[in-house]
């Protein structure tokens, strides 16, 4: 068995493996799907020319004979890659462990469950262990050196064999053009007081830009069409842990507190002084957040 | 006309806070109120609702789980589904072993699509429908937020980690449903007495494969404390300087 395969859909995911990697105590090696990685160390990396967008059963079916070696198969979770992992694991027989927020030791592992107000401990007997993680419980201690100083990985091109039954009709991308939700220093979320996607990319979007982080969303902002889906945070959307979280206009319903509670600094900016939000907030202003989010971007520009 | 299973979980009310037990063995669940898992609820909706739009569908809801799952599956039943599977299990089960299940009850009722829940509110898995489609051999698509079935072709528009899409499958296929995917309806009560008559069958697991994934304990996650109230926009900047979180 020949280590840890790390899934990369997007070049940060690969800081991310070699955190979870080095958690596992496991040499890693890297498969980017659609993404070009810098060389962190990794014994192998393989390439697959796909998008993260193209049918996961495709991309499954491509590295299924690469994939065989590895005594774990690992990648930061998202929905493409818990539709892979999930789609490795039913084809191997094995079992899969998804969230990990804590390598226990051997083969345990700590996961969130109940919207993260209880944490599981699980053992996966056998081999090959196959999982997602959190990578906001795996930070990389150091940033691992893009100064070509690592020995030069071995690059294997791994050919893409489509889907005969699923067809990809059209790809419609989110608004995300700021850093990465589930990776960034700063995430700036709204709710439905902001009224449409105007008044929200306005008032959240220009915060989330001085600050230089991320615009998040509540489930109520995306189900009535004021932010886009891929924003939605919370238990069943992306799940958080910056810096600094501002909420602005958030009442915090537990799924969402359940996508923000490991965030640093909570800042919560609501009217309603007993909005449950202040309860979790490390600083909480009870004010019209029309009035006083505009002020707050206005001081941090200054 | 087309077979759909929609495998749905009986799990504690969401709504509820459920704690571990002392020892931290399992849950205590013992006397709180128990629902179908919201996204399975979502996805039978929306399979009603391809009946609904003129589609000739065959509706099973399944449950694998204790005997009090039948609440579960008769209020499946009182929803609009035409027959209920229960597969006794007492203690749960991993998800690799939900899926060998139901992959064993889409061959024999003949289904030519599942629609189920992207994961349950308990264990948060997100991992029985993925490990389904692998086991069956069938197209996969996760995330859905619109479906339409014509002829032997399912279109899903999905929720993705960058945006949405929208893919066509060829049956037989899997597809799990997402918050957006449809509103579950309200039971009126002609739907409640109609499903006491609707066929409901017991069945025992048929695999007994040595379970490799175990929950060891459960804690609870120690709750944050709510900080410091300010009073002005200059105020918070000055705290969050102290605090190194702006510069």
């Amino acid at each position: 068995m020949a280590g840890c395969l790390g899934i990369c859909f997007s070049p940060l995911d690969a800081a991310a493996n070699v955190a979870f990697a080095k958690a596992l105590g496991q040499d890693l090696s890297l498969l980017a799907i659609g993404a070009s990685l810098p060389n962190f160390g990794a014994k192998q990396i393989f390439e697959l020319e796909f998008s993260p967008n193209d049918p996961s059963e495709a991309i499954v079916n491509s590295i299924w004979t690469y994939i065989q070696e590895f005594s774990a198969i690992v990648a930061p979770s998202s929905i493409a890659s818990k539709d892979l992992i999930g789609l490795l694991a039913g084809k191997l027989g094995r079992p899969a462990v998804t969230d990990v927020i804590r390598v226990v030791g051997g083969n345990r592992f700590q996961r969130p469950i109940l919207a993260g107000s209880v944490l599981a401990t699980v053992e996966v007997e056998g081999s090959p262990l196959l999982a997602t993680f959190r990578p906001s419980s795996f930070q990389p201690s150091s940033v691992p050196t893009l100064d070509g100083s690592n020995p030069a990985a071995e690059v294997i091109r791994i050919p893409a064999t489509p889907s005969a039954r699923t067809r990809v009709l059209e790809n419609l991308q989110g608004a995300q053009k700021r850093p990465d939700l589930a990776q960034a220093k700063v995430v700036v979320s709204g709710g439905k007081p902001l009224k449409d996607a105007n008044t929200f990319e306005l008032v959240i979007g220009s915060l989330a830009d001085a600050l230089g982080g991320a615009v998040g969303a509540t489930r109520a902002a995306v189900d009535s069409g004021i932010a886009p889906n891929d924003l939605q945070v919370g238990q069943t959307g992306k799940v958080v842990a910056p810096d600094l979280y501002i909420a602005a206009g958030i009442s915090g319903s537990t799924q969402h507190v359940a996508g923000i509670k490991d965030s640093k600094i909570i800042v919560a900016i609501n009217k309603d002084k007993d909005a449950p939000i202040f309860e979790v907030s490390d600083l909480g202003l009870v004010a019209d957040l029309f009035e006083a989010v505009p002020e707050l971007t206005a001081i941090v520009k200054r | 006309m087309i077979n759909i299973l929609v495998p749905i979980k009986r799990v504690p009310d969401p709504y509820i806070k459920v704690k571990p037990l002392p020892d931290g063995s399992g849950l205590d669940v013992a006397n709180v109120k128990h629902e179908i898992n919201p996204f399975d609820e979502i996805a039978l909706e929306a399979a009603i609702r391809l009946r609904e739009q003129g589609v000739e569908l065959a509706i099973t809801v399944v449950s694998i789980g204790p005997d009090e799952a039948e609440e579960q599956l008769r209020k499946g039943l009182a929803m609009g589904a035409d027959s209920a599977i229960l597969v006794q299990k007492q203690g749960g089960m991993d998800s690799l072993g939900v899926a060998k299940e139901i992959a064993e009850i889409a061959k024999s009722t003949g289904a030519k699509l599942v629609i189920m829940g992207k994961q349950a509110t308990d264990d948060d898995c997100n991992q029985a429908s993925q490990m389904l489609a692998a086991l069956l051999g069938w197209g996969y698509c996760s995330c859905a937020s619109q479906i339409s079935l014509s002829g032997s072709h399912i279109e899903v528009r999905r929720e993705t980690d960058s945006g949405e899409q929208r893919v066509s499958l060829e049956l037989p296929a899997i597809v799990t449903a997402d918050l957006r995917l449809a509103e579950p309806r309200y039971i009126a009560l002609p739907g409640i007495i109609k499903a006491r008559s609707k066929p409901l069958e017991k069945r025992v697991p048929v695999h007994n494969d040595q379970v490799q994934y175990r929950v060891l304990s459960v804690e609870s996650v120690p709750s944050r404390k709510a900080g410091k109230m300010v009073q002005s926009v200059p105020e918070l900047v000055a705290e969050l300087k102290s605090l190194g979180a702006v510069s």
